[in-house]
């Protein structure tokens, strides 16, 4: 029989109490890579995975659910795209089922994603092109504010802007945020190798000392865009999910 | 008037609304529409304080005895803006409409204003429509929604070349105040909808016209702000910051409040509390009794009680020429107030 998720919602997406390695952590690990574009968070963290079953034959299916049922068709269809594609190397998995859910453009997203479609198949004649530039756009904003977090970190220990802006990328320290700067900056073809600088601007120039107060100034307000949002979708979805829980 | 520790403001909600979305006022077939987008409005109230949540029934459709009440009595509101949002699409006579709420205007005249509308893809007859609207409403401002769904097409830009000859026609018939707001969809669809570089574009060749970007451009406040500084005839309209984010995310709503002062200013904020989403009553007394939370922001300006009378109200009053009693005024000639000058001291 194929696993499906059937109606049951918020069920924690979360590999609790299970063996080590099984199949269905893999998935669980896959879909944490898969990221929100406009918010550069994992959809795992942001509590959008509302069910991920795996069948023993390998079938998986996943189900989305977002904040509100009015969020942008085009970066919901991103996550379901992208969710489905995460999911579908693993060794072990047969087929991948994501189905988005309550959302105003579901039937569109799930039917192209469902038929391995582009953006573009799931609204024909609705774009002009598929969402690269919409997702480089916003991995751009990512590192921006990401980047602004870990200079401000530096800046707050005493170092000087000549400092900071003579960083190299070897000199980082080795953490995560560091580790998902770099990341983006590879997605955006920006030279991330052990000697290029630390600190970049959007469109990968280097910051020189001269432009970094005002540089991190906008970053500043970019960061907290992000998170404000990335707040207000939480908020939007802990109610929404808190109504679901009193219907059932 | 809203009156707190022996101050007088003057308030103005540059952002409320008469809606039904009853279902049965649903188009026919539009249904899932329809309902997702009041009870994703629905969502949007229950980020306010639990006291102040209405059950789902009230708000698809509220009456004409709450609206006074929770603007005017309980929310001390001296003069409200009404921004249509037509949605004809999914509700048979509109969501909120000019016509219906001028129904309320001409029963409280002093103290609601109407805004009309356009959407360029009306053409000629939406320019006639425009203005016939402006004749019986005497229109000062308009509310565009560019994410509004129309015979398959999902929604427009203000640089669409058929919005041009509109934004002339608000500018000959004296309608100088474009609210703008952007939503989830616009065509093509693989574009960010909630991109704010074409009010930039459109406040630049229409300096005549103030453009007033609602909810400050969320979920774009930073490409908002960006441009905000540099146009001078851009303003941020507040409804849904302070309704989604104060009692809900006090830590971003602190923020994001010190950012917009930072970079749009006083003088270009303005209350809207998007009733009835919320109500204005917890909004202001929250916005009175709000200050940063600890030194962390002791770089951004100041929420002084001069610049709690601008945003409240003196702002929106000097956009739409209303006439504010002397007494709830700012002192004319401006030394700033003294906890402005206070600032100065301190930052000095």
């Amino acid at each position: 029989m194929r696993p499906h998720c059937g109606s049951s919602r918020n069920r924690a997406a979360r590999p609790t109490r299970e063996l080590a390695g099984s199949l269905r952590e893999r998935v669980l690990d896959a879909l944490a890579t898969v990221y929100d574009p406009e918010l550069d968070e994992p959809i795992t963290e942001l509590g959008f995975v509302t069910c991920c079953e795996v069948g023993a034959d390998g079938d998986v299916a996943v189900r989305l659910r977002l904040p509100t049922s009015q969020c942008a068709p085009n970066f919901a269809f991103l996550m379901a795209a992208d969710a489905r594609d995460a999911v579908r190397g693993l060794p072990g998995v047969r087929t991948v089922g994501v189905v988005l859910e309550d959302h105003m453009t579901d039937d569109e997203i799930n039917a192209a994603v469902a038929r391995d479609g582009r953006f573009a198949d799931a609204f024909p004649g609705e774009t002009r092109g598929e969402l690269h530039a919409l997702r480089d756009v916003f991995r751009r904003k990512a590192l921006v504010a990401r980047q602004a977090g870990v200079c401000q970190a530096l800046l707050v220990t005493g170092a000087t802007p000549e400092a900071v802006t003579s960083l190299r990328v070897v000199d980082l320290p080795e953490d995560a945020e560091v580790r998902r700067c770099l990341h983006l900056r590879a997605a955006l073809g920006i030279a991330c190798d052990a000697d290029a600088a630390a600190f970049v601007l959007a469109d990968g120039r280097p910051v020189a000392a001269a432009e970094l107060e005002r540089w991190l100034r906008m970053a500043w307000l970019v960061r907290t865009s992000l998170e404000s949002n990335g707040g207000l979708c939480r908020a939007l979805l802990e109610r929404r999910s808190g109504l679901e829980e009193v219907a059932v | 008037m809203y009156e707190a520790n022996g101050e007088k403001y003057f308030v103005m909600d540059g952002h409320i609304h008469f809606w039904d979305a009853s279902p049965a006022n649903w188009v026919q077939g539009q249904e899932k529409y329809a309902k997702g987008w009041i009870e994703c409005f629905h969502a949007y109230q229950s980020l306010g304080p639990p006291e102040t949540h209405w059950p789902l029934e009230k708000f698809q459709k509220y009456s004409e005895e709450d609206f006074v009440h929770d603007v005017f009595e309980e929310g001390k509101v001296d003069v409200g803006v009404f921004q249509p949002t037509y949605l004809k699409s999914w509700y048979s006579t509109g969501f909120n409409t000019t016509e219906v709420n001028a129904r309320l205007v001409e029963k409280y005249p002093d103290k609601l204003l109407v805004n009309g509308r356009w959407d360029p893809r009306d053409g000629e007859a939406g320019l006639r429509e425009l203005e016939e609207d402006a004749e019986r409403y005497g229109l000062k401002g308009v509310k565009l929604y560019t994410a509004e769904w129309r015979d398959g097409s999902r929604g427009w830009k203000l640089t669409d070349r058929e919005a041009e000859p509109f934004l002339a026609k608000c500018e000959e018939l004296g309608i100088t105040n474009v609210h703008v707001h952007k939503g989830p969809t616009i065509w093509p669809l693989d574009k960010d909808a909630f991109d704010v570089a074409d009010v930039d574009h459109v406040a630049t060749d229409h300096p005549d016209l103030n453009f007033i970007v609602e909810h400050v451009g969320l979920p774009r406040i930073e490409d908002f702000c960006f441009m905000a500084t540099q146009e001078p005839n851009v303003y941020a309209g507040l409804a849904v910051v302070t309704g989604a984010l104060m009692h809900a995310r006090p830590r971003f709503f602190a923020k994001v409040m010190g950012e917009l002062l930072f970079w749009v200013g006083e003088d270009k904020m303005l209350f809207g509390s998007d009733y009835a989403i919320w109500e204005p009553r917890w909004q202001l007394d929250g916005l009175m009794a709000w200050d940063y939370p600890d030194d962390d922001y002791s770089d951004y300006p100041r929420w002084t009680t001069t610049a709690k009378k601008k945003v409240f109200g003196l702002n929106a009053a000097k956009l739409y020429g209303v006439d504010v009693p002397a007494e709830l005024r700012l002192p004319d000639e401006t030394p700033a107030a003294r906890d402005d000058a206070q600032l100065v001291e301190d930052s000095a």
